[in-house]
């Protein structure tokens, strides 16, 4: 393709010209190649909105894929007992029966799965957010002989998959007498997270010292400095990171599974698995697929309404929480 | 500030060690954490290891039975092989993810929309997800043979069957995680230097080209940190086991590394010989992570 004749003049000065013409394929040099490839080819401009359309479909296929499973759980939870053996399946139910909805709380420890799951992911990350920010504090802004060695074996820590430990783990707190409590879920995460504590370290970087110091120089103390300038500065990344934790936490099954056995005292994704296990049995779907659907309502909702930040905060730091 | 310390050299030493004290306090908490939490237990692992412990008794060592044990044990290889077989998953995500971005990377309307529906199976809780996925299955009335029958296919029993349970997992998991790979992906499509592409096709590069000695290269990091942390979670593969196949599936063929490992822990409490295995999934994690430094430090790619 030739461009030497095309590129100086009209391709230059057309964007000063005309704001539009910054949009792909407004420029000679593109409109060219198009042309000399196929001369009746259409402009780049609406071969790029053919293909947005192309792709708008095939998205919309993806979508349907991506809800479909889950709205079919939502259907399958209105449905009696009889209408999810229906041949043709029965795509919408009929009759639509919230009946399953009252069932459920009976038929379960939901309300209490519900109530635990909340116990230890509430404590976890209010407590954990708060010690994760104190440390992060005084690894990104204050002086102290070993504090890049403490850190990164902090970071090495990562490494280590729970399963590795979990043993070990479980047979201390059985010794001290904290099976089948939820105790063990809540005391570790306590003491902070250290992906939280590398964000709010990474974000502390970025806050100059000068306002720490001058702090300092009017006699305040750490914990003031913490209080007043920091924890206000941080608050947006702590946000989000706290929301991924919450929600990473309320999902949380295989420490709960080997800790809990009475069914009051589990947690509410344990609460839905007995459900599947139990009901399956009787082929009794609506009402595992009601209680499924309620244990994803709430980070559903969580990530409607953060989604923003949420969707920033893991394409910025690639943290799942 | 620096001219008045430098003049009260006492005062200024007093103030660091007070500083240092301060510093240590707020990071004491996260540090015991790690001590008594992490660190504690790794080591009771790698000695429980050599051991053997039912979690009643106290250990005894046995030297190096468990890991012999391990290499004839035909359940704990085969629970390796399902593992590993079951990350065919990783790359085709990564394909499907990467197709996705730069679908959504495109100038066009409804582009949020689609980022958000695609994200929400990342968030949900995967037990649920397994639950809904084990019925979506269902060799009979289950929504996969329903649609599958709408094109005149016969479906199999996926999870009761040996040669389609794994395929079923693979496309569940993949179902769940694309949606996050996608968004990393399309992050790094957006930090891409749009100048790049307009010299490159001046240049006379076509969309192929562009794409193969641009586009890739510059989402490289990405690809090298998802592959690895892919691979991290993969290795870990639990619970989506644990709910719809609660047996390890028909014969033993979707029982997970992490599964037999809890089962023989909590279920028949070999807790040495679990602790061995969980000591070699854990080396096997390390080395991961290890070469992951490495690529990464060559690729000079740090996730802030």
């Amino acid at each position: 393709m030739s461009t030497s004749t095309s590129l100086p003049g009209p391709a230059a000065a057309a964007p000063l010209l005309d704001p539009q013409a910054g949009l792909p394929g407004r420029t000679p040099v593109r409109s060219g190649r198009s042309s000399s490839s196929t001369p009746s080819a259409l402009s780049r401009t609406s071969r790029y909105k053919l293909g947005n359309v192309l792709v708008t479909v095939i998205l919309s296929l993806g979508a349907i894929v991506m809800l479909g499973p889950l709205l079919w759980t939502f259907s399958t939870s209105l449905k009696t007992h009889d209408a999810i053996f229906a041949l043709p399946p029965q795509w919408i139910p009929d009759p639509v029966v919230w009946e399953n909805y009252l069932r459920v709380w009976s038929a379960g420890p939901l309300l209490s799965g519900i109530r635990n799951s909340l116990i230890v992911a509430a404590t976890v990350t209010v407590v954990g957010s708060l010690t994760s920010s104190v440390a992060a504090f005084a690894f990104a802004k204050m002086r102290m002989p070993f504090k890049n060695a403490a850190f990164l074996m902090l970071l090495a820590g990562l490494m280590i998959p729970f399963p590795t430990i979990m043993i070990p783990q479980f047979m201390v707190f059985a010794e001290i007498g904290w099976v089948d409590t939820l105790l063990p879920l809540i005391v570790p995460g306590l003491f902070g997270n250290i992906i939280m504590i590398f964000f709010l370290k990474q974000y502390l970087e970025n806050v100059p010292d000068s306002i720490i110091e001058a702090a300092k120089l009017d006699g305040a103390s750490y914990l003031q400095i913490f209080w007043r300038l920091i924890f206000p500065a941080i608050r947006p990344a702590m946000a989000a990171q706290f929301i991924l934790w919450f929600m990473a936490v309320w999902n949380d099954y295989l420490a709960p599974i080997i800790y809990l056995n009475t069914p009051e005292k589990q947690t509410l994704q344990l609460v839905i698995a007995s459900f599947n296990a139990q009901y399956a049995s009787q082929t009794d779907y609506p009402l595992i697929m009601a209680a499924s659907f309620i244990a994803l309502l709430p980070v559903l909702i969580v990530f409607i309404v953060f989604q923003r930040q949420i969707i920033e905060s893991v394409a910025l730091t690639g943290g799942k929480g | 500030m620096s001219t008045e310390v430098l003049r009260t050299k006492p005062r200024r030493s007093r103030l660091h060690r007070r500083e240092h004290q301060v510093a240590l306090l707020f990071i004491a908490i996260p540090l015991i954490g790690f001590l008594l939490f992490t660190l504690y237990p790794l080591l009771y692992s790698v000695y429980a290891s050599f051991t053997s412990w039912n979690g009643l008794a106290a250990p005894k060592f046995n030297g190096l039975d468990n890991y012999i044990k391990m290499w004839n044990d035909p359940y704990f290889l085969k629970a390796m092989w399902n593992t590993l077989f079951m990350m065919i998953g990783i790359p085709i995500g990564l394909v499907l993810s990467m197709a996705l971005a730069l679908g959504l990377n495109r100038k066009m309307r409804g582009t949020t929309f689609f980022r958000t529906v695609y994200y929400v199976p990342v968030i949900s809780s995967i037990a649920a997800i397994a639950i809904l996925w084990q019925w979506a299955y269902n060799g009979d009335f289950g929504l996969v043979n329903q649609v599958l029958d709408i094109f005149g296919i016969q479906g199999p029993n996926w999870l009761a069957d040996k040669d389609t349970v794994k395929p079923a997992l693979i496309i569940m998991a993949t179902w769940k995680g694309l949606g996050y790979s996608m968004l990393l992906y399309l992050a790094a499509l957006q930090s891409v230097p749009r100048y790049l592409y307009e010299a490159a096709s001046l240049d006379g590069a076509g969309t192929w080209q562009q794409f193969r000695n641009i586009t890739m290269p510059m989402v490289r990091p990405v690809t090298f940190f998802l592959v690895v942390t892919s691979i991290i979670g993969g290795s870990q593969i639990f619970i989506e086991i644990n709910i719809m196949t609660p047996l390890g599936g028909p014969e033993f063929s979707s029982a997970s590394i992490v599964w037999y490992i809890w089962r023989q822990a909590f279920n028949n409490l070999h807790m040495g010989y679990a602790s061995a295995m969980s000591i070699v999934l854990g080396l096997i994690i390390f080395v991961i992570t290890v070469i992951q430094f490495r690529l990464n430090r060559r690729n000079q790619f740090s996730i802030d």
